[in-house]
């Protein structure tokens, strides 16, 4: 007899037992063992239709295609850039996918991005060993110039985002902020320092209690 | 029997007092305090992150690597000479070992996850305090994990087998055994086991069931420490 | 890697911080809290906004040294932990560990805050070693004026065990109701020069990115026990004065905090 054991977001902890019975589904962060749904990690519980899921609540990024991060330059090589994704990997941005005029052999690169540079990139191929490549080039990815850089839990950034950018878009036009989210968990605000600050405090708010009803309403509060 | 009545009063299946606390080291990835009686170990967790020296890199999966760490003021004695010592590294590998069967590094390929703990006071039942302490950290990290741990040292002072011994029942006047013992929650499967001093095989398999039972108080605190923490606001 | 540096750099220009705090502002909360080890003779923890230290004492019997023989010892030994900030590894101690060991360390000394001849129970004999050990558990910055308050604190709240009168072993297990005899409370401060100006209570990130930090450890009477100059820049006179009254004037303020925490012991 199937039964689910535990409630739609809950906090559930590692090996606990989510549903009995062949009729339920592992999702993401769950695994079957015998005709048990275990959670793999620290998460809210989440039943959709017959997949059972577990939201995690911390843990690192997972670098995938097409993820807007922010990245560090911290290397300088032949033909490129090696950058900190905040993770446990590093990125190549090639020149050739960071501006579109033609860069002659001998030109110093660090004129163009030196190290210590913020920059705001798209991935573009991520191999199995973690290997990443990003580009520069599409509309919205640019060099950081201004403002400051605030890191957060990246499992929390869907929640900073908000469902059609509902809640980033709030935290914007409360503050005055250009505010660009990286899928890593850097976010970069730019306004002035009280405008960021609010800012900071609000989307820090968000990752505390990104698991709490009635969010919204308590960061509009905040910002009012 | 002549142990029936312990020094401290409990009862022999009895676990001292317990108090375990999540988040304690913010700027880590992951951290817990977890006390037992005197004894006292904070765990953080820093990763995964790049791996230096690179021959240690492993391509199938990341590396777990512990530090286990007595503060120089938390001996019973003398001031302990910081550095380390071969105890603190033996002590360092069976802590990775007890963790390793729960722990998922797959998804982490030449990274490393590196576990510290470090101890500010100590009693007896430090690297099963050190085990507990990391388990929760590990989970507070999102670090992906099958099942939960939970550890706490059993034995047998002069006959009696118990749970959780102290510092002066380990240096009791009689023949004694100290069996630190890590449980995986679901399963009941032993992945830290090591003995001192003397007992029968009898007394031996009696104390690990002993230890499967009470490691269950161990967990419980561990998950209410964990859920506290993400505890949310009452409903107006 | 640094983040924010000019960030933080024109912001200070213009007398403001990342956090809108004031340049003179400590974080807070500012939480002291005393005798956390049983097994030292004294400690504490420190915490100045999410800046979390502990430090403990041991005390030992040995031979005095053969220049001092009627005078015990002090050393102060810091650790920079690993699990308190990416930036530090497993091994021996790294320059900045030396550096916020010794100056703590000269403060204590220099100002003669420990009666080291009252350590001293026979003369050329035995005489009491007092190490104080600070160990870091979360750098948020600033370790070097969590640090001093801590090992103050330990130090004031540290008690004689109890000794053998007939072996002389000591009994770490039992304590007298006997201080340390400690006759100065000196306090450490460091002002950090960061856009041209003056700043206390550094974050992890405006540590990294500041020209030159002065650590003065004062006296309740603004009398100097030890002075530490840091970082890539030079200082004017002027600034050393400036930097100097500031840190005299905060130490005031944390002796304050010390001593409201401590007024239950």
């Amino acid at each position: 007899m199937s039964q689910i054991l535990v409630e739609e977001r809950s906090v559930i902890i590692p090996g606990e037992v989510l549903a009995e019975g062949m009729d339920y589904l592992p999702g993401d962060n769950t695994y079957r063992e015998n005709d048990k749904i275990y959670s793999k990690v620290l998460g809210l519980a989440s039943v959709s239709g017959r997949v059972l899921k577990i939201t995690a609540l911390a843990g690192p990024y997972v670098p995938k295609v097409e993820d807007k991060i922010i990245c560090q330059v911290t290397d300088i090589l032949m033909s490129g850039w090696r950058v900190n994704t905040n993770t446990a990997y590093s990125a190549v941005l090639n020149v050739k996918d960071a501006t579109q005029r033609y860069i002659k052999k001998e030109e110093d690169l660090s004129k163009i991005l030196a190290i210590g540079d913020y920059v705001v990139v798209k991935i573009t191929q991520v191999t199995s060993q973690n290997l990443i490549d990003v580009t520069m080039k599409l509309p919205g990815l640019r060099k950081i110039e201004g403002g400051r850089i605030i890191k957060i839990n990246c499992q929390k950034v869907p929640r900073v985002i908000g469902k059609k950018a509902s809640m980033i878009s709030l935290i914007k036009e409360k503050t005055g902020c250009d505010i660009t989210v990286g899928q890593n968990g850097l976010i970069w605000i730019k306004g002035n320092p009280e405008g960021e600050f609010k800012a900071e405090q609000a989307i820090k708010m968000i990752e505390e209690k990104s698991h709490y009803e009635g969010l919204t309403v308590k960061v509009e509060e905040f910002l009012s | 029997m002549v142990y029936s009545e312990r020094l401290d009063g409990r009862k022999i299946d009895e676990l001292r007092p317990m108090e375990a606390k999540v988040g304690v080291v913010p700027s880590a990835d992951g951290s817990a305090s977890f006390k037992t009686g005197k004894t006292w170990a904070i765990a953080a967790i820093r990763g995964p992150r790049e791996l230096f020296p690179r021959f240690l890199q492993n391509p199938k999966k990341g590396l777990l690597r512990c530090h286990y760490n007595m503060m120089p003021f938390s001996g019973s004695g003398e001031r302990i000479r910081p550095g380390s010592s071969r105890r603190a590294q033996e002590i360092s590998m069976v802590i990775m070992n007890a963790l390793e069967p729960v722990v998922d590094l797959s998804a982490f390929p030449n990274a490393v996850v590196d576990v510290f703990v470090d101890l500010p006071q100590t009693d007896a039942g430090t690297r099963c305090a050190a085990i507990t302490a990391a388990a929760m950290a590990l989970a507070h990290a999102g670090i992906p994990m099958k099942d939960m741990i939970s550890s706490v040292a059993v034995g047998q002072v002069d006959g009696t087998v118990l749970a959780d011994l102290t510092y002066n029942e380990e240096a009791y006047d009689a023949i004694v055994s100290d069996i630190p013992v890590a449980v995986l929650h679901n399963s009941k499967e032993i992945s830290l086991l090591q003995m001192d001093g003397e007992i029968s095989k009898d007394d031996l398999i009696k104390a690990l069931e002993l230890a499967q039972t009470v490691s269950e108080k161990v967990y419980d605190v561990q998950i209410k420490a964990l859920k506290d923490y993400y505890a949310k606001e009452e409903k107006q | 890697m640094i983040t924010n540096k000019t960030a933080i750099s024109d912001l200070a220009k213009q007398e403001k911080r990342l956090d809108v705090r004031g340049l003179r502002d400590y974080r807070e909360p500012i939480v002291i809290d005393t005798n956390i080890s049983w097994t030292a003779e004294g400690s504490a923890r420190v915490q100045i906004g999410e800046t979390v230290v502990m430090a403990g004492v041991k005390l030992s019997l040995e031979k005095p040294y053969n220049d001092t023989p009627n005078e015990g010892g002090i050393m102060v030994n810091a650790e920079l932990r690993p699990m308190s900030s990416e930036e530090y590894e497993s091994g021996p101690p790294s320059i900045k560990a030396v550096e916020l060991s010794r100056v703590i360390d000269r403060g204590i000394r220099e100002a003669k805050a420990l009666d080291m001849k009252k350590l001293c129970l026979e003369a050329g004999e035995k005489a009491w070693f007092v190490t104080v050990d600070i160990i870091t558990i979360n750098d948020e910055g600033n370790l070097f004026d969590a640090s001093g308050l801590a090992v103050l604190a330990a130090l004031k709240s540290a008690r004689f065990p109890v000794v053998n009168t007939e072996n002389g072993a000591i009994n770490y297990k039992e304590k007298t109701e006997q201080k340390l005899p400690l006759t100065k409370e000196p306090v450490s401060v460091t002002v950090y020069k960061v856009g041209g100006k003056f700043l206390v209570d550094p974050s992890k990130q405006e540590e990294e990115v500041y020209d030159a930090r002065l650590t003065v450890a004062s006296d309740p009477n603004g009398i100097i026990s030890a002075i530490q100059k840091g970082g890539p820049k030079p200082l004017s006179i002027e600034e050393i004065s400036q930097m100097s009254d500031l840190a005299i004037e905060k130490a005031n303020f944390l002796r304050e905090k010390l001593n409201s925490f401590l007024k239950d012991d």
